[in-house]
């Protein structure tokens, strides 16, 4: 199978280093300007909710970090599929570099979950399908990140580690459809899809800021560490040496 | 400010789960520079041989 010309030539890795080194400081910029937007909308200009007075701000950084939890894994299952199937090295540095971030915001989304559920539900923790499904997800990125770091051969642990999240994959619907498939203490969705969203305009364009904050700094994030990835694969490259040397 | 800082009551929660957040989003920051630098190095190091 032949791949498009335009994602051959950004598959070669000296270029995506330079491509990637050009739109970090974008990425990072447009992460700080909208975390400090969103967190000031969510915390300050956002009225208290009727029923859980100030206690539902944690939703401005729960929401978003459980939409990355499980947007980076998808995304990591695709490029773990162009490495099965097309063996890209770029898909397989992304693969790699994507899984600290998506394992980071995963942990972000247990903890503040529980410390949200403390004082809503009266409990830290319950064994409840999305709380547990979201937890199953944290140990897939655990059990991809620690076979990256045991398997000594590097295109075959990256191919074991593209089978890995292929298969994990199933667990993302069922975190998403678990508050409708099982009767859980987690609320249902408030934004989805179809429908109009079940939140006031007040809260929502400060969630929505806040997703667009954790989306860029994990593009910026990604692609920092690609370089570093790109670098250490590529050592005794031609690109690397005209790096180094001009 | 008081106010504001007492989140109603919920302070510990909204403004442990805010700097949980900041927290692990700035370690990995430090964690992909100290990749990054440690790359570089390496880089240096093979090239200048």
């Amino acid at each position: 199978m032949r791949m498009p010309d335009w994602f051959t030539n950004l598959g070669a890795p000296g270029t995506f280093y330079k491509f990637a080194g050009r739109l970090i400081p974008w990425l990072a910029g447009l992460a700080a300007l909208s975390f400090v937007i969103g967190a000031y909308g969510g915390l300050v200009l956002a009225p208290p909710d009727y029923q859980q007075g100030d206690g539902y701000r944690i939703i401005f950084i729960h929401v978003p970090a459980a939409w990355m939890s499980m947007f980076i894994y998808v995304l990591m299952a695709f490029w773990g599929a162009l490495v099965l199937i097309w063996r890209a090295k770029i898909a397989a540095a992304l693969m790699v570099s994507a899984a600290t971030l998506g394992a980071s915001f995963t942990a972000i989304t247990l903890a503040t979950g529980s410390l949200w559920g403390k004082p809503m539900w009266g409990t830290w923790w319950a064994w409840d399908a999305r709380l547990t499904s979201e937890l199953v997800l944290l140990f897939l990125y655990i059990g991809f990140i620690a076979m990256q770091q045991a398997l000594p051969a590097r295109p075959q642990s990256r191919r074991a580690g593209a089978v890995l999240l292929l298969v994990g994959v199933v667990n993302i619907p069922i975190i998403h459809y678990s508050v409708q498939w099982w009767n859980t203490l987690h609320q249902p969705a408030t934004i989805t899809k179809f429908g109009a969203p079940s939140i006031a305009f007040e809260m929502l364009w400060p969630l929505l800021v806040m997703a667009i904050s954790f989306m860029a700094f994990f593009a910026a994030a990604c692609l920092w560490r690609t370089r570093a990835e790109l670098l250490l694969n590529e050592v005794h490259s031609r690109w690397t040496y005209q790096l180094t040397n001009g | 400010m008081a106010e504001f800082l007492a989140m109603g009551g919920y302070a510990f929660y909204v403004w442990s789960a805010w700097a949980i957040c900041v927290l692990v989003l700035a370690a990995n920051c430090v964690f992909i520079a100290l990749i990054n630098a440690k790359a570089v190095r390496l880089v240096h190091a093979r090239h200048q041989k």
